[in-house]
């Protein structure tokens, strides 16, 4: 025992050295609410990037912050977390980082966040961290908080008392941020104090894993001992090491967390004595308290949310309006301008192919953004926190969880991110089910077309003056889609039986005013990843439907020039007419309409013919591709390609020479638009969260067929 | 003859109590580290429409935390 107990030597304090090698790592870490994005966006401003740590799918936020112009610091920005012993998939990140060395991402140093004005609970994670040994400063925000609620902080004692500077920050205004980057631009040394004396009876256990891992302090050993199963980084023989040392020394993990949170707390009080004064408190609390009798109110609560729900789908349908037809517009004069002037295939190919596929991204970024815009200020408001609180025990009806509205709003915008936004559900059931209904949300990217089927057969008109019908049909579409998911999870909740625990301690935050800043990082965030990700999408089918439907088989397609010409004079059709006509004869031969006519059979009874066979089929990839594709079929052949995407489809005719999009067709396109799973990403990000295609192609399954019956229905009920 | 002992769960609105300890062991560790600690005083705050979630305030912040939740935060008598 004693050889085991002999001195450690301390490790040596990893300092800060800028140019040590390539960029230092800086990691942000904090409670959730304690102005951790704004400090993020006040170091980084526009040079962020989000990606997936490496093996997880949670998002990093990572960006780029000059200490000084020559110092160039990487920030890695980590998920609120109010401990070190995560609770959710989330926070394990935290720890999958912090705890390995050898970690690509493993930070240099540590900023701290703190909220001045809930010093005692977010001092827990500090303390927990300064015991890790990684050199770190905390940045103490919403000092004027503080100060409003009467806590008046003496920070030289705080100081003195925890071992690491602090710097006041204001996340609001940034203040602080630039006395932070001088501070982080010096060596920083390791906190000399230490928190929590690890028991003696443990220590033997401790040292044995410090040893063997060759860690640097005790405390880190210890959180071994407590989370070798969460730490994806150890080895099954690291695990198995561990699990014996656990078993042969009798180690209570939940017990000694609990013991070990308790003698922090018993610490900072202590600290706090001395370094904290309250004169008067809770006066933010009533404010908060005030807006919180009307904002959770039996009646208005729901009102008001519903209102807010209401305005957010008017104002994507209104407001975006006149910046999308601007940028169709836009498009649509820049295609006929390069096709005056020039000619050939490769024109064609920019201009029908290239073109059009841009068009179809560019022209829905002003509704992603008001959509995006609606809900960063929910989330930054509070108000968010209180939607949970209200519809919880409704959700949980369902099986769902109050958190579970947070994804399935998101799911609004995509259901890519509202996926991976289930992380933060604490409950593997309760998670697992929020995955399987939130593709029924209907996202953005089902906007186009139901912008564009609604326009065709939904009349401008305006109900009691102000609300338009359009906009009324559109909420409608996502109120279908939202009680398929709802009655569907309910369904898995029937069928998926086990029995597990749910959570929902959740901290209220106070109400905020947004920070635009923050919003509008957000939006441009959101708006990138639809361009880039969904763009290339939409731009690689463009073009492969371009070419599918101006070549054909063998010489099929110059045989129906030939005949279509000879067609076109013996009804001495006008020159207009008789190039659609040839047009349209040459795309029924090409590869596109061969490919259209092979599946219409099993498409006849839902309405559809072999040009919406092409478009659904093209569309399975992603749904957004839909605009594209059937701007692309009835432009081609086109001899006027200004017209926009709705008129070229208002002046389809089926054959008996009616309007080809029916109330009851678009109706029908619209229900199956609203069940149906066509998203590559979705189907991807499923079997990353779920770590199997077991999940994933049960989901396919359901939505397709609920699509395919519904959108039955609706054409048989309608014509 | 021993009287079942309060929980959280038995406050009125505006009521509070001080917190004697946390008899579950799962979800004490969760309670603990948002500041639900043996010796603090709890006040019940608010109720979401249908009774539950409810939401109390501890350590002069507001939390949200369900019924049954609240019934493993033992009040002293």
């Amino acid at each position: 025992m004693s050889e085991v107990l002999a001195p450690v030597p301390a490790a040596a304090p990893s300092i800060l050295t800028g140019a040590r090698k390539g960029v230092s790592k800086i990691a942000l870490i904090g409670n959730p609410n304690s102005g951790k994005s704004s400090l993020f966006n006040h170091l980084t401003g526009l040079n962020q990037k989000v990606g997936n740590f490496p093996g997880v799918t949670v998002d990093k936020k990572t960006g780029t912050s000059f200490l000084t112009p020559q110092q160039r610091v990487q920030i890695i920005d980590l998920p609120g977390t109010y401990s070190l012993y995560p609770k959710s998939l989330d926070e394990k990140v935290i720890i999958d980082l912090l705890h390995n060395k050898k970690s690509d991402f493993y930070p240099d140093a540590l900023i701290i966040t703190a909220d001045a004005s809930n010093l005692k609970r977010n001092l827990l994670l500090f303390t927990q961290l300064a015991d890790l040994k990684i050199p770190a400063v905390l940045a103490l925000n919403m000092m004027d908080l503080a100060g409003k609620h009467g806590i008046s902080i003496d920070l030289e004692e705080l100081q003195r008392e925890l071992g690491v500077p602090i710097i006041p920050v204001n996340g609001r205004n940034g203040s602080g941020v630039a006395a932070l980057k001088i501070l982080l631009s010096q060596p920083l040394q390791v906190s000399t104090a230490t928190f929590f004396e690890i028991p003696d009876d443990l220590l033997v256990m401790v040292r044995q894993i410090r040893y063997y891992f060759e860690l640097s302090n005790d405390y880190l050993a210890l959180h071994y001992a407590h989370q070798y199963q969460k730490l994806s980084f150890l080895s099954e023989d690291d695990k198995e090491y561990i699990a014996e040392l656990v078993k042969k020394y009798d180690f209570k993990s939940n017990t000694l967390q609990a013991n070990e949170t308790i003698a922090r707390y018993v610490r900072i009080n202590e600290m706090l004595l001395d370094a904290m004064q309250v004169t008067r408190a809770e006066s933010n609390e009533q404010q908060s308290n005030k807006l919180d009798q009307i904002l959770t109110h039996k009646v208005f609560g729901y009102l008001i949310f519903f209102g807010v729900l209401f305005l957010m789908f008017q104002a994507i349908f209104a407001w975006a309006s006149y910046p999308m037809d601007m940028l169709d517009l836009a498009v649509a004069t820049l295609n006929a301008w390069i096709q005056s002037k020039a000619d050939g295939p490769l024109i064609d190919l920019l201009t029908e192919g290239v073109l059009a596929g841009l068009g179809g991204v560019l022209m829905f970024i002003p509704q992603i953004a008001i959509l995006f815009a609606f809900i960063a200020i929910l989330e930054e408001s509070g108000y968010m926190a209180r939607v949970t609180f209200l519809m919880d025990k409704i959700m949980r009806k369902f099986g769902l969880n109050g958190k579970s509205v947070v994804p399935l709003i998101s799911g609004v915008a995509c259901a890519v991110p509202a996926i991976m936004a289930t992380r933060n559900i604490d409950s593997f059931k309760d998670r697992l089910i929020t995955i399987f209904v939130t593709p029924l949300m209907s996202c953005s990217a089902r906007l186009p077309i139901y912008t564009v089927m609604i326009a065709l057969v939904v009349p401008e008109t305006y109900v009691l003056g102000i609300l338009s019908l359009q906009g009324l049909v559109l909420m409608g579409l996502y109120l279908i889609g939202f009680l398929a998911a709802i009655f569907s999870a309910a369904l898995m909740k029937l069928v998926l039986r086990t029995k597990e625990r749910s959570y929902f301690i959740m901290e209220f935050p106070t109400y905020k005013m947004p920070r635009w800043k923050n919003v509008g990082l957000t939006i441009l965030e959101k708006v990138k990843a639809f361009v880039f990700q969904a763009g290339k999408v939409i731009m690689a089918i463009s073009i492969i439907l371009w070419v599918m439907s101006s070549y054909g088989p063998g010489n099929k397609m110059e045989q129906a020039e030939a005949r279509a010409t000879i067609e076109a004079k013996t009804q001495q059709l006008s020159e207009q007419d008789a190039e659609a006509h040839i047009a349209g004869q040459k795309l029924e031969e090409s590869y596109a309409g061969q490919f259209g006519k092979f599946i219409e059979p099993s498409i006849r009874p839902l309405g559809y013919d072999w040009k919406l066979g092409i478009a659904l089929l093209t569309s399975f990839a992603a749904r957004e591709v839909f605009v594209g594709t059937i701007s692309t079929i009835y432009s081609v052949g086109d001899s006027e390609n200004i017209a926009t995407v709705k008129e070229k489809l208002m002046a389809q005719k089926d054959e008996f020479g009616q309007p080809f999009f029916s109330p009851a067709r678009a109706f029908s396109l619209l229900i199956f638009y609203v069940f149906a799973m066509q998203c590559m990403s979705t189907i991807a990000v499923v079997y990353r969260e779920t770590k199997g295609w077991k999940w994933p192609i049960l989901q396919l399954l359901y939505m397709t067929g609920l699509a395919y019956v519904s959108a039955f229905a609706v054409f048989q009920i309608f014509s | 003859m021993q009287r079942e002992q309060k929980s959280v769960r038995d406050l009125k609105i505006g009521e509070s109590g001080i917190i004697c300890c946390l008899n579950d062991p799962e979800m004490s560790l969760k309670l603990l580290e948002m500041g639900c600690i043996p010796g603090e005083k709890v006040k019940l705050n608010s109720r979401a429409p249908l009774g539950d979630p409810i939401t109390i305030i501890v350590n002069d912040y507001t939390l949200s935390l369900r019924l049954d939740e609240a019934a493993t935060i033992m009040l002293k008598a």
